[in-house]
């Protein structure tokens, strides 16, 4: 018998263990505002760093020349990913960071129950073979749903919804696939066919849940698959009797039911409807009301929308994805500097399905230089429009369509949305008169107090800011 | 640790996740999307205790594999959370 360092302590291996969740929950903490927020990041990544080190002391942990090269792999791919990638390709960047973490996970379940397997002791006992399965089902859901949805944000596949007859059918159909399997499993059957049969269904799944959602919640589905690895990893924790693992994994799923929560609610669905088919494949009727006949609008130039600017004491900027689409965020912010320069107050009302996934408006307005108290969430936002003399909504629709608070019979009736209509004058930034992403026809764009200046909006937003310039 | 002691840790770190969560501004949902991303390179600690104890090439490889996709979420999460965050600045 030898004597293990104090180092291989269980005990110390524990406290160490401690040390890190209270760094993890104190970071997501300062992420409550965006002066500590940063902070609160490095406390977090202060806190990983113990836990792995606390790990590596761990008396069984051995074969170190492969641990290093997974982790060199691993480095070698995250810091050039995470140092290049876009603003704007953010959501897809969280989708594949989430789709690994998914993969993780499952190919770790694989190996503990190949492992328990190989020693002849037959299966793990039932309190570490449900988690297994569990993390292991999640995981490959999560692995291939995240791919998928990485595929339609960086559009190598078709961001519109893709279904297949009998859709619902197929999923139901492979999630009993891999419940009968795991069943299977649970009840004595040694085999690790079946267990293969559940990473693949359980894949198959994954792809065929994500493929049917639409462009427009996206926000939703990361969100979702968020939530999703988070409780994987949790489930792995306790197959591995691991706290840390546990304990984070848990903030993670807090952390991605919240934000599908939240994001749903935004849209005014719940998830289940989501889930059953996407937006764009259900046949949206025009709102009730005389909708055949045209309607007329009202058009302007960007001379008129430059005189209403420079003439208002306060002017609110709704962006929607559309703003980010023609990367108009800094000509926005260079109009908004003139503006402020004139003593007009500028501020931002960001909706929160604003983008392709929650908060992603803010960070690329962020990136734009505009500073965050600029930044208005609906609520806070909502009460001041009545004062406001001009609202500029630029690439934004849905979000801002009156319907949804005035027409019960209206696809998005009930929808909290920017009540811009309520703003003295309402200036639409708008490339043509199409239909919004949901195919929904907008009453805002008829209102007396509205007018329309057609074209892309990075070029209409700078020959605004010249005229105004100019004056 | 018996399956109890762990389920209570479980359920306790899921209100703690949502108390705190629950309070981080919707500006700041993207950089808490990928701190969680971050965090969630936890699985990290599973590749680490099971490679070795673990024989032959396919399981290796698998761990391997799952170490590397552990740390990229660590490192590349934490990174650009970092980068996200340090844009957001106050009117000076």
């Amino acid at each position: 018998m030898y004597t293990a360092s104090f180092l291989q302590d269980p005990d110390l291996i524990r406290v160490l263990y401690i040390a890190a969740f209270a760094l993890f929950i104190y970071g997501l903490h300062e992420l409550n505002h965006p002066r500590t927020a940063r902070r609160g990041n490095r406390i977090a990544a202060v806190g990983m760093a113990i836990a792995v080190v606390a790990t590596l002391l761990i008396e069984e942990v051995g074969n170190y020349g492969l641990i290093a090269v997974g982790v060199a792999i691993g480095t070698a791919v995250g810091i050039p990913a995470a140092r290049s990638v876009k603003m704007t390709a953010m959501p897809q960047m969280v989708a594949l960071f989430n789709g690994v973490g998914g993969g993780a996970v499952a190919l770790i379940s694989f190996v503990e129950y190949r492992r328990t397997l190989e020693l002849g002791l037959g299966n793990p006992a039932l309190e570490e073979l449900i988690p297994i399965l569990f993390a292991a089902i999640i995981g490959s859901v999560s692995f291939w749903g995240s791919n998928i949805a990485f595929g339609k944000l960086q559009e190598v596949l078709p961001g519109r919804p893709i279904q297949l007859p009998g859709q619902l059918f197929i999923n139901f159909g492979l999630l009993a696939v891999a419940i009968g399997c795991s069943v299977a499993l649970a009840a004595g059957t040694e085999s690790q066919g079946l267990f293969i049969v559940i990473l693949v269904a359980a894949a198959l799944l994954g792809n065929m849940f994500v493929l049917p959602i639409g462009g427009a919640d996206m926000p939703v589905v990361i969100s979702l698959l968020n939530a999703f690895t988070g409780l994987s990893a949790a489930a792995a924790g306790i197959a591995l009797d691991n706290v840390a693992l546990i304990v984070a994994g848990m903030l993670v799923g807090a952390s991605g039911s919240i934000l599908t929560k939240q994001m749903a609610d935004a849209m005014n669905r719940s998830i289940a409807n989501i889930f059953a088919g996407g937006f764009g494949g259900v046949s949206v009727t025009p709102g009730a009301g005389a909708d055949g006949e045209q309607k007329p609008v009202r058009s302007t130039d960007a001379a008129d929308v430059a005189i209403q600017l420079a003439y208002a004491s306060k002017v609110v900027v709704a962006p929607g994805y559309g703003m980010a689409v023609a990367q108009a965020q800094h000509t926005v912010r260079e109009l908004a500097d003139e503006l402020e320069k004139r003593g007009i107050r500028v501020d931002y009302a960001i909706h929160p399905v604003a983008g392709r996934m929650p908060g992603h408006m803010n960070v690329l307005l962020a990136e734009a230089d505009v500073p965050y108290d600029q930044l208005k969430e609906m609520d806070e936002i909502n009460p001041e429009f009545p004062q406001t003399d001009v609202a500029l909504v630029i690439g934004a629709n849905d979000v801002t369509n009156p319907a949804a608070r005035e027409n019960e019979g209206s696809p998005i009736y009930g929808m909290p949305i920017l009540d811009v209509d309520k703003a003295n004058q309402v200036i639409v930034l708008k490339r043509s008169m199409n239909t919004g992403f949901a195919g929904i026809d907008n009453p805002l764009f008829y209102n007396e107090n509205t007018a329309l200046l057609f074209g892309d909006a990075k070029e209409s937003v700078a020959a605004v800011l010249a005229q105004v310039k100019e004056l | 640790m018996d399956l109890l002691t762990e389920l209570t840790i479980l359920v306790l770190a899921a209100f703690v996740g949502f108390e705190v969560i629950s309070k981080v501004p919707n500006t700041l949902h993207t950089p808490l999307m990928s701190a969680t991303n971050a965090i969630h390179g936890i699985v990290l600690l599973g590749g680490l205790l099971l490679i070795g104890e673990v024989d032959g090439f396919l399981n290796k490889l698998l761990l391997v594999i799952a170490i590397a996709f552990g740390t990229i979420n660590i490192v590349g999460g934490f990174l650009v959370t970092d980068r996200m965050l340090e844009m957001f600045k106050r009117r000076d």
